[in-house]
């Protein structure tokens, strides 16, 4: 068992309540940083922990705070991004719904170092939910003077308050977040400005994930450099990964950044291996958006090394043989899988995901459902392949914002790694078509 | 100005906590609580909103019906016409396919006898396939109002389901509980 940052207590009946987590040490970390410590103390406390954003896109926590703008008068606000959405993802919501103060103290924390006296959580719309939890203990927070003005004596003010989305996956990018809050379409913006300078109501702003949050008490408490001794290299700490898929355990689970990911996959501890006893075909390991990689591939390096769960192993290789750590959503095929059905379903997603704003997006998403659904069902031309991969090539780079690129790139990563199953479905679509099959090498054993 | 046809009225119950969601934002930011009070209308009249809806949350908000129509029309959470008494939002990304999800769209489809989008003849149920809902080591799954129902992974599963939401009353509305 690795050392647990985020879950050390999420099981104790009653830890949701203000009066059990205190008991299990909850709330020191507000003690401390706002009794003994200056707003870049705990900033220091950040950087020297090596803490990245675990969103998805891994940006070192405590740099991107440093870039924060400080203009005399004028507010500067923290927002917890909760709008959980990147299909397969779901250590927020679980995090949040059983230890909702552990954000909190977090949020309160961070919001500090910060200088923000008014924060906000944006949670996804479908998770009312939960933001009743995280008002109920606000509340509870607000009573014990953890919130509101001069917090526990110290003359730091802070409101912090939930707000729910709509139902709209573009809101888990930044600026589609803060457009969302301000009470608008979730259309991404134009940057520069960043954030950090125009953010939230055009003030200096700070956009940081659930987790990323929640990891913040622990670094103050036990200090950046110890967090820094968990993990390998440059991924430090622990991390939430949520597994999905045909798996015989599937969950939440908390790794130290370095677990390899054959032992992750196999073990009893974790995954507890491939579900009815089958065989491992492929595996996206970051969330829908990251390129999907062969059994071969995610259990081994192209080199031939063992894969760690680490931002730098599974990336090694780059898009050739490699994919990205992502949101930590590893998801996991086994052999009776299509891989085809796979991608024109995260074709659609986003597709219906779009927000609209840039054509390269709005119309290249809709071309890729369009064409994978007709291979998919047995109506491809010769050229698809080739089609999907220009078209996904035209996206990339060339919108706004990243979902163009998320679109992109689990469908050339899906043709890269599984070329034969697409030719299959387009030389054999009457064998392809028909119920439960499956692909399994048998591209030139079948005659058309 | 021409005579209101459809009177709205929200809850007393529904307007504090309208109120409170404003007061969460900057003087002047008021537009900033549009979408938690999309949330509560959508409570408050039977699942969906109209045109008068809107309408009234541009008037609390005082802003243009407008700019409450782009973004009810923007986000997928807000039924934009009359729905059945249960919404089965049943999720149909990746995650939930490989544990069976297509086969259960299928048959809810086959035995309510409608297709994705349709109401039930009795009003009781409509089907509204949507997009990943944070629940995927749980998936089969849907969520109907606030609840989710998980690991739906069999017709004998759905089947107690559905018998279930039959018998069940829609869940009240959070502010009126």
């Amino acid at each position: 068992m690795g050392l647990k940052i985020l879950t050390e207590h999420i099981n104790v009946p009653g830890i949701e309540t203000l009066e059990v987590y205190r008991k299990h040490g909850g709330y020191r970390s507000v003690e401390k940083a706002l009794k003994t410590m200056s707003p870049d103390e705990v900033v220091e406390e950040v950087k020297t922990s090596g803490l990245r954003g675990r969103g998805g896109a891994g940006f070192p926590t405590g740099m991107k705070w440093s870039f924060l703008a400080k203009p005399e008068g004028v507010p500067r606000y923290l927002v917890c991004n909760a709008d959980e959405s990147e299909p397969g993802t779901f250590k927020d919501r679980w995090f949040m719904e059983k230890n909702p103060h552990a954000l909190i103290e977090g949020m309160i924390t961070s919001s500090y170092a910060l200088g923000a006296n008014t924060s906000y959580i944006y949670i996804r719309g479908e998770l009312l939910f939960v933001l009743r939890i995280l008002e109920k203990a606000i509340a509870e927070a607000y009573a014990a003077g953890l919130l509101g003005k001069n917090i526990l004596g110290s003359g730091y003010d802070l409101d912090l308050h939930v707000a729910p989305g709509g139902g709209a996956y573009i809101c888990g990018e930044e600026t589609a977040l803060l457009e969302s809050l301000e009470g608008k379409r979730g259309n991404p913006r134009n940057k520069p400005p960043f954030p950090a300078v125009k953010g939230l109501f055009a003030c200096p702003t700070v956009v940081n994930n659930v987790e990323t949050i929640s990891s913040v008490p622990w670094i103050v408490n036990n200090g950046g450099a110890e967090y820094a001794k968990v993990g390998i290299g440059r991924s430090t700490g622990t991390k939430l990964i949520s597994a999905s898929g045909n798996i015989n355990n599937p969950g939440v689970y908390e790794i130290e950044l370095g677990v390899p990911v054959e032992e992750f996959i196999y073990s009893d501890e974790y995954l507890g291996g491939i579900w009815k006893g089958k065989q491992l075909k492929a595996v996206v390991p970051g969330g829908s958006s990251v390129p999907i990689l062969p059994a071969n591939l995610i259990l081994k390096t192209a080199a031939g090394e063992d894969r760690l769960m680490t931002y730098e192993s599974l990336a090694d290789g780059g898009f050739v043989s490699g994919s990205m750590m992502g949101s930590g959503a590893f998801i996991v095929f086994d052999e009776d899988q299509c891989i085809v059905r796979n991608t024109w379903n995260y074709a659609r997603f986003y597709h219906h995901e779009s927000c609209g704003q840039c054509s390269p997006c709005r119309e290249g998403t809709g071309w890729m459902e369009k064409v994978l659904h007709r291979i998919e069902y047995g109506h491809g031309h010769q050229q698809d392949i080739d089609l999907l991969v220009s078209v996904a090539k035209q996206i990339e780079g060339n919108t706004i914002c990243p979902l163009g690129d998320a679109a992109a790139w689990p469908v050339a990563a899906a043709i890269r790694h599984f070329r034969d199953e697409f030719e299959w479905h387009i030389r054999h679509p009457k064998e392809a078509t028909a119920p439960g099959a499956v692909y399994r090498g048998q591209l030139d054993t079948v005659t058309a | 100005m021409a005579e209101t046809i459809n009177e709205v009225k929200f809850s007393d119950e529904a307007m504090a906590e309208i109120q409170r969601y404003i007061s969460h934002y900057p003087e002047g930011r008021q537009k900033s609580a549009i979408l938690p009070i999309l949330h509560i209308a959508q409570a408050e009249f039977g699942g969906w909103v109209s045109p008068e809806v809107m309408d009234k949350v541009a008037e609390i908000l005082n802003i243009q019906p407008i700019e409450v129509y782009e973004v009810a029309t923007f986000y997928t959470m807000f039924n934009l016409k009359p729905v059945g008494k249960h919404v089965l939002e049943v999720c149909r990304t990746g995650p939930c396919c490989l544990r069976g999800a297509d086969q259960i769209i299928d048959l809810i489809k086959q035995k309510l006898g409608i297709e994705e989008g349709e109401t039930t003849a009795d009003g009781m149920f409509t089907l509204k396939p949507v997009e990943c809902l944070a629940s995927c080591g749980s998936g089969p799954m849907l969520q109907v109002r606030e609840k989710f129902y998980e690991n739906l992974d069999s017709e004998e599963k759905l089947d107690e389901f559905l018998e279930k939401m039959r018998q069940s009353e829609v869940e009240k509305p959070h502010h009126l509980k």
